[in-house]
């Protein structure tokens, strides 16, 4: 396996009233491809900065990430726009559906950034709708569909792109244990069968557990790694 | 599915907020569309008096008549051109309610001073043949169903007794300015019936028109007029048409500007409207902006959503208010007599500027929360909380 996610001396800090909060101190972690890593720590530790940098919708204090092969700190924010549209998906604790849209316009919404024709995107969006398990509620809206369903419309929409990596901070946070469950299966299958490359961040033991590697992090620092 | 498609879902997501936004803007339209016309229209009437025409009234008032013996004096007086003169008849057309102007003119000269309304040169034949006969505007002629040839009676007041008279033309009017309500009759009529029956109210112009060569000279010659007059019998009031026309509303021309001021207050008032409401869509609306720029959208795509959503709704508001607002100017045209607005209509100018007004409302409005959403940073975005 090659390594598909490379993070060199990475910093991050924000400022608050000209105050410098440092968040990330000299991080320096690789991912291969493929792989399922789960991201573990105590609240305030970074997780979710670490997870936001490496998916290019945060900027670095200092530091290089380099993902394929492309440093993504040094993009233009058009360029990593559309860097992201094309390698990433995401995935939020709290699903982050579009109200208005029903499911299959939710899934559709990454696709209306492409050159695809109108029938072409419906094969996308109705193979992530079917491979998450939801191909009979594609025109429900998200109001009509229970924690577990938003949020496996929102692995669909995540996935309907074929992106390279998945990013997912806290999937199963909101959820109740059953639907954990089968949002974690469903993770898994990515992994292994689709071949996704996963980062997870995650409160639960029983999610890390899923994944092949745990990195610890606190303050800002990789403490520790269980395989 | 395309983004116009999500800014139409977006903009129906409150829809009680957006229908009482969108009433909101109606209203304004509508009071700026009403105030606009009515100041419009005052410009136009001021307009539609002829600049030549000049009215001598007894100084007294309107009511009190001036000697026909003026009329000699009155042409000789330098830069006249012209001189008519007409008295108010009054007088009852079968019912009391039937209300519609009737002067007696002077037949010789009245076409002349007052060109806007228009007959054929065979009724003018006959106007000038037949002592008895009349003209009639042709929206009276046409109300009453008064045909050429026809006997119209009139029931005199300040002039008692029967008169009829002969309609030898319905006029038409030049213009959409001109009145085409009014009757007019041979002053000579008048004047010898009254020389047999009251002699002593014989021989009274009840005002003159002098037709200027030099619209210029109005007021040098209004001032000679009255000079002259003095000392006379009848001292005079002389001024233009345009003075007297509009003499009594002129003294309103400060709420006239006010009104305008006002309307103009109301594009500000309706901006304020509409911009709330943005803001507080594109408040609610942080996380999901941020979502959509997480996938790739750029700001370009969010300004076409925000921009979008804010001119749907001021045109939406716009229309309706441009429609509502056309009702109540015709409305009102129907019942605001003639000689105070001849002209009560929304002019394509005012439905220009109340539609770019609505237009530059929605722009407007939806600068700041552009602004906002655009560059409110991804991961800033999904730590708001509402
Ligand atoms: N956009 C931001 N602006 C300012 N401070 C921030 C921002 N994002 C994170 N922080 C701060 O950085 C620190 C780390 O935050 P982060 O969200 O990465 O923690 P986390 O490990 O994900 O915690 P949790 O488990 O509670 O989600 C916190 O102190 C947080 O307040
Ligand atoms: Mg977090």
């Amino acid at each position: 396996m090659s390594t598909l996610i490379e993070v060199t001396n990475l910093q991050k800090s924000y400022w608050r009233n000209n105050i410098e909060i440092p968040v990330l101190n000299k991080l320096n972690l690789g991912v291969e491809s493929g792989e399922f890593l789960a991201l573990m720590g105590p609240s305030g530790s970074g997780k979710t900065t670490l997870l936001n940098l490496i998916a290019g919708i945060d900027r670095p204090t200092e530091g290089k990430i380099t993902i394929d092969g492309s440093d993504i700190a040094k993009m233009s924010e058009s360029n990593l726009a559309k860097w992201r549209s094309a390698n990433i998906g995401f995935i939020f604790q709290f699903y982050n559906l579009i109200p208005v849209l029903t499911a299959y316009e939710n899934v559709e919404l990454p696709l209306l950034l492409t050159k695809l024709k109108k029938d072409e995107r419906k094969k996308h969006v109705e193979t992530a709708l079917t491979i998450v398990g939801l191909g009979d509620r594609m025109h429900h809206s998200p109001k009509q569909l229970s924690g577990g369903q938003e949020q496996r419309v929102a692995i669909a929409r995540a996935i309907v792109t074929d992106p390279l990596i998945l990013v997912a901070d806290e999937p199963t946070g909101d959820l109740d244990k059953n639907s954990a469950t089968e949002i974690l299966n469903l993770m898994e299958k990515l992994n292994k069968e689709y071949k996704k490359t996963i980062v997870m961040v995650t409160h639960d033991p029983h999610a890390a557990e899923r994944a092949g590697r745990i990195l610890h992090l606190e303050k800002g620092e990789l403490v520790k790694e269980t395989v | 599915m395309k983004i116009l498609k999500i800014m139409f879902k977006n903009s129906m997501r409150h829809k009680l907020r957006t229908s009482l936004t969108i009433l909101g803007i109606s209203v304004a339209v509508i009071a700026f569309i009403v105030m606009r016309s009515i100041v419009s229209a005052w410009d136009v009437g001021v307009e539609a008096a002829a600049a030549d025409r000049v009215i001598v009234r007894n100084s007294v008032s309107f009511i009190f008549p001036i000697p026909y013996a003026y009329k000699d004096k009155l042409e000789k007086i330098d830069g006249v051109k012209r001189v008519t003169w007409a008295n108010w008849f009054g007088g009852v057309y079968k019912e009391k309610e039937n209300f519609f102007g009737r002067l007696a003119v002077d037949h010789n000269t009245f076409l002349d001073v007052y060109p806007e309304f228009l007959i054929t040169p065979d009724e003018k034949k006959m106007f000038m043949d037949d002592i008895q006969s009349c003209i009639i505007g042709e929206a009276t002629a046409n109300q009453f169903n008064i045909k050429k040839g026809d006997i119209v009676t009139l029931q005199g007041d300040i002039y008692p007794g029967n008169w009829d008279f002969k309609v030898a033309a319905v006029y038409k009017p030049r213009d959409k300015i001109t009145d085409a309500t009014g009757m007019y009759f041979r002053w000579d009529y008048l004047n010898e019936r009254l020389e047999k029956e009251s002699p002593d109210r014989a021989n009274d112009a009840g005002w003159y028109v002098l037709q200027v060569n030099d619209p210029k000279q109005i007021a040098a010659i209004s001032q000679k007029v009255d000079n002259y007059f003095k000392n006379s019998a009848a001292a005079t009031k002389t001024e233009s048409e345009r003075a007297f026309n509009q003499g009594f509303i002129s003294s309103s021309s400060a709420i006239l500007t006010a009104m305008n001021v006002v309307s103009f207050v109301i594009i500000g008032i309706i901006m304020l409207v509409l911009g709330n409401t943005m803001i507080m869509s594109a408040r609610e609306r942080t996380r999901e902006y941020s979502v959509l720029k997480t996938l790739g959208f750029s700001g370009k795509h969010l300004t076409g959503l925000i921009l979008g959503e804010s001119l749907l709704i001021s045109l939406i508001g716009g229309t309706v208010g441009l429609l509502l607002g056309e009702m109540v100017v015709t409305g009102l045209g129907q019942v605001v007599p003639k000689t105070i607005f001849p002209l009560l209509e929304v002019t394509t100018l005012n439905i220009i500027l109340a539609m770019v007004a609505a237009l530059l409302t929605g722009f407007i409005a939806s600068i700041f929360p552009i602004h906002k959403a655009v560059n409110t940073k991804i991961v800033d975005g999904f730590r708001f909380v509402g």
